[in-house]
């Protein structure tokens, strides 16, 4: 048992530390957010040159050899800076279905763009009926000669409108819940038949609806058997949500504590109230739980054991949900009015905490899940 | 960063599991399993049974009996413990009075008292609270007049658990009443209960059962060696005494011990066709509970990793969220076994006047009620939650 970082981990942590001070205050992440993609195309290549969009894939890939605990510590630093890059989409969600499903011919094809900044992928998977669910598919895939077809609608597409490659499941056979008949297959976001409308998300980042029609597409790993991939990949992506959130709201903690000691009113800072002390201490303890089950959630998103991963998964999404809706309810509160403005940052974390806990499974759903699995403690 | 046990914690845990499981007799374990309260003699069974293995009081100095263990490897021995229903040596004894004596004690009250205190032979009991200095325990008032090669001591102390089972008190007594602070002017000092003028009244608390007293202090003549360390330094002693209780304080393997039990009976007892087990609502409000007690050790865990880089005399701050956290969730496990009780947690077995009846309902049910009424007091006693969150605003959020 040993929670320290490595010699490697802490340079990684420094170094992207650093360029977010440097870089990523509020007012210029506005600056960023207004141009035409959404993002910064100047910092994607900052990320590129730290070796931040190889991180996950191997070095035989052209990677860094980095782990979920690696991942992890970047998207806590992005949480914290509420980066609008996306990293999410192409590295993390992305990087992971490419490392469980690519051939070593299609890893070779995608993974030197990726890492150096030049390829901008997303993850086509929720459609309109799906709500959380990974196997409910309508979209359709049909051969053609050596390649696919593929025909649907498929919704909030994190970054689907700034990717120029896309990663689409699609049913090539089976009953649009059935568990076997999926596939995951590449799409080229420039090919025919595929039209996009990008939008504005509730949290300053960026996504579209995605329509496919015939559009051509390339299967990656096996074209009826993707699900059990989706799954390990879905796991990956909470453990770096999680992650994520634990970033979001220590900021957002940071800055209640801070402004109870700076607000002044009745001639003393609001914060020499027990009672604003006391809740402040409930947040903290809240953030620390919820840190506690981000580390075991990057510990077990990769657990071999395809049960306890999920039990685990479950448990992690929940404990972030809770945690972070108390947070982020309360730091808007202590802030008073100011907290409910655009103009100042701690807003802006609680809707990206807002939009965590609701995605990807909300907290209900991965209670009920994980209910259902008999919870964590064997009988 | 690796936040698996290695393979030698993992073996340190089996062979934990295996001696609590084979050494400790399976009645006393099933009681404490049942939720029912250990006797006196049971208590020094299982204490006696530790001690000859040397698993008595392993974070002791070497010398008296403590094992060169690392944070870790306490942390899976107080779990396997806990998780294995074996009731734990007497905190009085093993996180109190001994390691204070070990640590301020004179040669002569180390050799008097930590072997006999390590196995039991002495049963302590901790007079520190008094009816006006409860959360501010600095105002105590009992006072120690030094008279030739005794104090005298008058006073009153209460909340003393299991004073009615108790050998000797360690006091907290003030020996100089015109000190400048009132944290000053504090003497630790050791009493043998069976000195003339002292006087205990059992309190009955909620589920009927008496685990507390009063003691009263008249005129009790306590010779001078009895003072522990310096005159007046007792505030000091008093600190590091309860800085000393930091990884168990979650009492996580009790939770589980406890979840485990409760997943038991939820299969026996039945809503309409349905086992209480398989009720959707109960099932979630179960695993919701399972979820923050895996946050809660992950978070003990962190802070047993962290033991190794802090000076083990100091307290560690973030030991008040695993008493916060920890008390909360030990009081929800009590709930929950009264939702899986449901009706029968009514009737009240008469402790005072004993009765001969059989038990009403089924027999698990008799410990519900209590258990729930009893364990508030977990979010009360050492340090309640409110001084834990002025611990936590103070030393680690700066306010």
């Amino acid at each position: 048992m040993d929670f320290d970082l490595s010699d490697e981990q802490r340079l990684l942590k420094d170094s992207v530390d650093r360029m977010l001070a440097d870089r990523y205050g509020f007012e210029a992440r506005k600056g960023y957010r207004a141009a035409p993609e959404g993002w910064s195309r100047d910092i994607w290549a900052q990320f590129a040159e730290l070796g931040l969009l190889g991180l996950p894939f191997t070095e035989a890939h052209g990677g860094f050899g980095g782990g979920l605990v690696d991942t992890a510590m970047v998207m806590e630093a992005f949480g914290r800076a509420l980066v609008v890059e996306p990293y999410f989409a192409t590295v993390v969600a992305c990087g992971a279905l490419l490392r469980h499903a690519a051939s070593e011919a299609q890893m070779e094809t995608l993974v030197p763009g990726i890492a150096a900044g030049e390829r901008v992928l997303a993850y086509a998977q929720v459609e309109r009926q799906s709500r959380h669910s990974l196997n409910d598919i309508m979209t359709r895939a049909e051969r053609d000669g050596d390649g696919w077809r593929i025909t649907g609608e498929k919704s909030l597409v994190l970054h689907g409108d700034s990717a120029d490659t896309l990663l689409v499941t699609a049913r090539t056979a089976g009953q649009h819940r059935e568990r076997h008949g999926i596939g995951l297959f590449l799409v080229s976001a420039d090919a025919p038949g595929v039209s996009r409308r990008g939008y504005p998300t509730q949290d300053g980042l960026r996504a579209a609806e995605i329509s496919l029609a015939h559009a051509p597409a390339e299967a990656l790993g096996d074209p009826a058997e993707a699900l059990p991939i989706l799954e390990q990949a879905n796991d990956e992506m909470l453990a770096a949500l999680c992650a994520e959130a634990v970033g979001v709201i220590t900021a957002m903690h940071a800055m209640t504590v801070d402004y109870l000691k700076t607000r002044k009113q009745f001639g003393r800072a609001i914060g020499e109230n027990q009672a604003l002390q006391h809740r402040a201490v409930d947040m903290y303890v809240s953030l620390e739980q919820a840190r506690s089950m981000a580390l075991y959630a990057a510990m077990m998103a990769s657990d071999p054991n395809p049960l306890e991963r999920q039990r685990a998964m479950h448990a992690a999404k929940v404990q972030i949900g809770r945690s972070g809706r108390h947070i982020g309810q309360e730091a808007i509160q202590l802030h008073g009015g100011i907290g409910v403005t655009m103009e100042y940052a701690v807003g802006h974390h609680f809707k990206r905490m807002t939009m965590i806990e609701r995605g990807f499974g909300d907290t209900d759903s991965h209670l009920a899940a994980l209910a259902r699995l008999g919870g964590l403690i064997a009988a | 960063m690796d936040l698996r046990f290695t393979a030698e914690e993992n073996a340190f845990r089996e062979r934990m599991r295996d001696f609590f499981t084979t050494q400790i007799p399976a009645d006393i374990r099933d009681q404490v399993q049942r939720g029912e309260h250990v006797s006196r003699d049971q208590q020094v069974t299982a204490q006696r049974i530790m001690n000859a293995h040397g698993l008595a009081v392993p974070h002791w100095p070497a010398e008296w009996g403590g094992q060169d263990w690392t944070p870790v490897q306490l942390y899976i021995y107080q779990d396997e413990m806990q998780q294995n229903c074996v009731p734990a040596p007497l905190g009085f004894n093993t996180n109190m009075v001994g390691p204070v004596i070990a640590q301020f004690g004179s040669d002569a009250q180390k050799k008097q008292f930590l072997p006999a205190t390590a196995n039991l032979d002495i049963w302590w009991c901790q007079g520190f609270s008094e009816p006006g200095a409860g959360s501010d325990l600095a105002s105590l008032r009992t006072t120690a007049k030094r008279d030739g090669d005794h104090y005298v001591v008058n006073g009153q102390k209460t909340w003393t658990t299991l004073a009615q089972y108790a050998d000797w008190i360690f006091c907290l007594a003030r020996t100089d009443p015109g000190a400048a602070k009132k944290q000053q002017g504090i003497s630790f000092i050791l009493i043998d209960m069976k000195t003339p003028g002292i006087t205990v009244r059992p309190i009955q608390t909620l589920e009927g059962g008496v685990e507390v007293n009063e003691v009263w202090f008249d005129d009790v003549r306590v010779p001078v060696e009895n003072l522990v360390g310096e005159e007046n330094r007792g505030w000091d002693y008093a600190k590091f005494l309860l800085g000393n209780e930091r990884t168990g304080i979650a009492r996580v393997g009790v939770s589980k011990a406890r979840i485990r039990r409760i997943k038991h009976l939820a299969a026996l007892e039945h809503v309409g066709d349905r086992a209480m087990i398989d009720e959707p609502h109960f099932r979630e409000k179960l695993a919701a509970v399972e979820v923050e007690l895996k946050a809660l050790e992950m978070t003990q865990l962190r802070v047993v990793a962290d033991e190794r880089k802090r000076d083990r005399a100091l307290p560690n701050p973030a030991s008040s969220i695993l008493k916060i956290k920890g008390s909360e969730l030990q009081q929800a496990t009590t709930e929950l076994l009264m939702d899986v009780v449901g009706p029968y947690i009514l009737p009240y077995d008469d402790h005072e006047h004993g009765s001969n009846e059989p038990p009403v309902g089924p027999e698990y049910a008799a410990e519900a009620a209590p258990t729930y009424f009893n364990w508030r007091k977990i979010s009360i006693y050492g340090g309640s939650n409110e001084i834990q969150r002025n611990i936590v605003a103070k030393a680690i959020l700066g306010f």
